[in-house]
């Protein structure tokens, strides 16, 4: 009777211990986003809300603290990094999960793993000595620019391949858990592969895919050290891709610490932070909404 | 509109071997399987039975490291020879499945999802396909007001019996079942067992099931398989009532499972 009652107290205190956990992790979140407006607070006092997200002027010493160029940017090199990412991603998981062999597949799924763990720093100087000067001699004379090859589109591409082993590794996961049946049912009709892949595996693993590109963009969006690298971290509005900017993290790791003799310039800085944080929110609740609407129609 | 009847529609298998990973699943098969008539596979779990249906389609190639050997004649040609479109010879062979597998799609799209992938674009056969199938199924009177909506709303046994439909839908000459009614409630199972007995006038039919009983009820004629070899085959007199061979005895006495 007492070793049941052992047990039984057991299973309450570890039952206890998993919820305090668990509640102490939602509470994280939100006690960031309240350091981060209590920061924040004293510009938000001194400038209106609309001003300090939609001017384009950024001088700290004159108290001019305009994030646009900084939202436009980061917006911009994800945007782009999405762009190039989302469809090689999809492309490469859909080859290996129904065209490649299981040795092609166990060949390659481990070099993506490494790619995974190279620190990003090395992903910037590989922008540096590769990218930044591809862009400067070759595609900025094509388009008959001149740039210095640090740019919007050096830190998307070298986003874009940051992204590449979450993105490719997610979704072969949500390829693998489409059951077989489905797809024998489709090729047992006469089907071919592509039209399996399109008609079937792409909607049946669509709440999948919506994650993926979801998690990929919280991570793309706070992708700091490489981009800031090879993104020219120029304040000023950019005019076109092949223009230097500088996206939120990286106005944020370049300034923060540094000229804090200015008021309200450690304040400015995390009003940044706290936007960047509230992007990733929305995006993430976006997404939330759309993968609950997509099994609501039980795909 | 008139079904595709060919009473030539034959199945001819020599000398069938399967490797899966170097082992052995499939030895030397020879069969004939009868036309218009419905042969059932029976035999104890993981001797071979679905392996060998999955040979009548080439679904079995969907898996790794798999070698066939000998020959498979459909209609007197041998659907493993390199040339094959494996399209057609899937076109051919209808395929009910152990759980039904609705395509992510309307009622209405997955009936017609067989005849557009072959080309079909003619809205009004497509209109007609969809009933003339539904009601050979017998599906039609419980899902005619609502042929757009998610084909996963309905039942497990209407699911079933949609899939049989998709799958006449293509103009199939041969009928696989892969166990199709053992993820079934009895009144679904039926259902099927009876639409089977109603189809082996036009189609050949084979069948791999579980169940003796329901091999005695639908079947002509029965193949019994242990470990990858076919053991004996012949009417359901001769194989499930007077077995000559002791492992069909033990199996039909229920003493190998």
């Amino acid at each position: 009777m007492s070793f049941l009652k052992y047990r039984l107290r057991m299973d309450k205190n570890v039952h206890l211990i998993m919820k305090i956990l668990t509640v102490f992790s939602i509470v994280t979140i939100l006690a960031i986003l309240l350091g981060l407006l209590y920061k924040a607070y004293p510009i938000l006092k001194t400038h209106s809300l609309t001003n300090l997200l939609l001017s384009k002027d950024w001088f700290p010493q004159k108290e001019l603290f305009g994030l646009f160029p900084f939202i436009s940017s980061t917006f911009q090199v994800t945007g782009l990094a999405m762009f190039i990412a989302v469809p090689f991603c999809l492309l490469a998981s859909i080859y290996l999960s129904e065209y490649a062999s299981k040795s092609i597949t166990r060949l390659v799924l481990p070099l993506i793993d490494i790619l995974a763990g190279i620190p990003s720093v090395i992903f910037g100087i590989w922008g540096i000595i590769l990218i930044v000067p591809f862009i400067r001699d070759y595609v900025a004379p094509f388009f008959g620019k001149v740039s210095s090859g640090y740019s919007i589109l050096t830190g998307g591409i070298v986003l874009a391949v940051m992204l590449i082993p979450v993105m490719v590794n997610i979704l072969l996961e949500v390829f693998n858990t489409v059951s077989r049946g489905y797809k024998e049912a489709s090729l047992a009709l006469g089907a071919t592969k592509w039209q399996c892949i399109k008609h079937v595996l792409l909607i049946k693993s669509a709440p999948g895919i919506i994650s993926a590109i979801a998690l990929s963009l919280s991570r793309a969006f706070g992708e700091t050290l490489a981009v800031l690298m090879v993104v020219g971290n120029v304040t000023k509005s950019p005019k076109s891709i092949l223009d230097p900017a500088q996206p939120l993290p990286a106005l944020i790791a370049n300034n923060y610490g540094e000229m804090m003799s200015v008021d309200l310039y450690d304040s400015a800085l995390l009003l940044a932070s706290l936007v960047l944080f509230i992007i990733v929110l929305f995006f993430n609740i976006i997404a939330r909404v759309i993968l609950r609407r997509l099994e609501k129609n039980n795909h | 509109m008139s079904l595709s009847i060919n009473n030539q529609s034959n199945i001819v298998v020599e000398n069938l071997n399967v490797f899966y990973n170097q082992r052995h699943a499939l030895k030397n098969i020879n069969i004939t399987i009868p036309s218009n008539k419905l042969t059932a596979i029976i035999g104890p779990s993981g001797c071979g039975k679905t392996t060998f249906l999955k040979c009548f389609n080439r679904l079995i190639e969907n898996n790794d490291n798999i070698n066939v050997t000998g020959n498979f004649l459909v209609n007197g040609q041998n659907i493993y020879q390199p040339n094959i479109e494996i399209t057609e010879i899937r076109k051919k062979m209808g395929l009910l499945s152990q759980r039904p597998y609705p395509l992510p799609m309307s009622i209405y799209d997955n009936i017609t999802y067989g005849p557009k992938i072959h080309g079909e674009k003619n809205k009004e056969k497509l209109d007609h396909i969809v009933e003339f199938y539904l009601k050979e199924a017998n599906l039609w009177e419980e899902v005619k007001d609502r042929l757009h909506s998610p084909a996963n709303n309905l039942s497990i046994g209407q699911q079933q019996r949609l899939c049989l439909a998709r799958g006449l839908a293509v103009e199939p000459e041969f009928i696989l079942g892969d166990e199709p009614t053992s993820a079934l409630d009895p009144i679904s199972s039926k259902h099927i067992e009876q639409k089977f007995l109603e189809l082996k006038n036009k189609y050949t039919i084979v069948l791999v099931t579980h169940s003796l009983r329901q091999a005695k009820k639908i079947a002509d004629y029965v193949i019994f398989m242990y470990l990858g070899e076919i053991i004996e085959h012949g009417s359901v007199e001769e194989v499930l009532l007077n077995p000559k061979n002791q492992l069909t005895k033990d199996y039909v006495n229920g003493e190998i499972n």
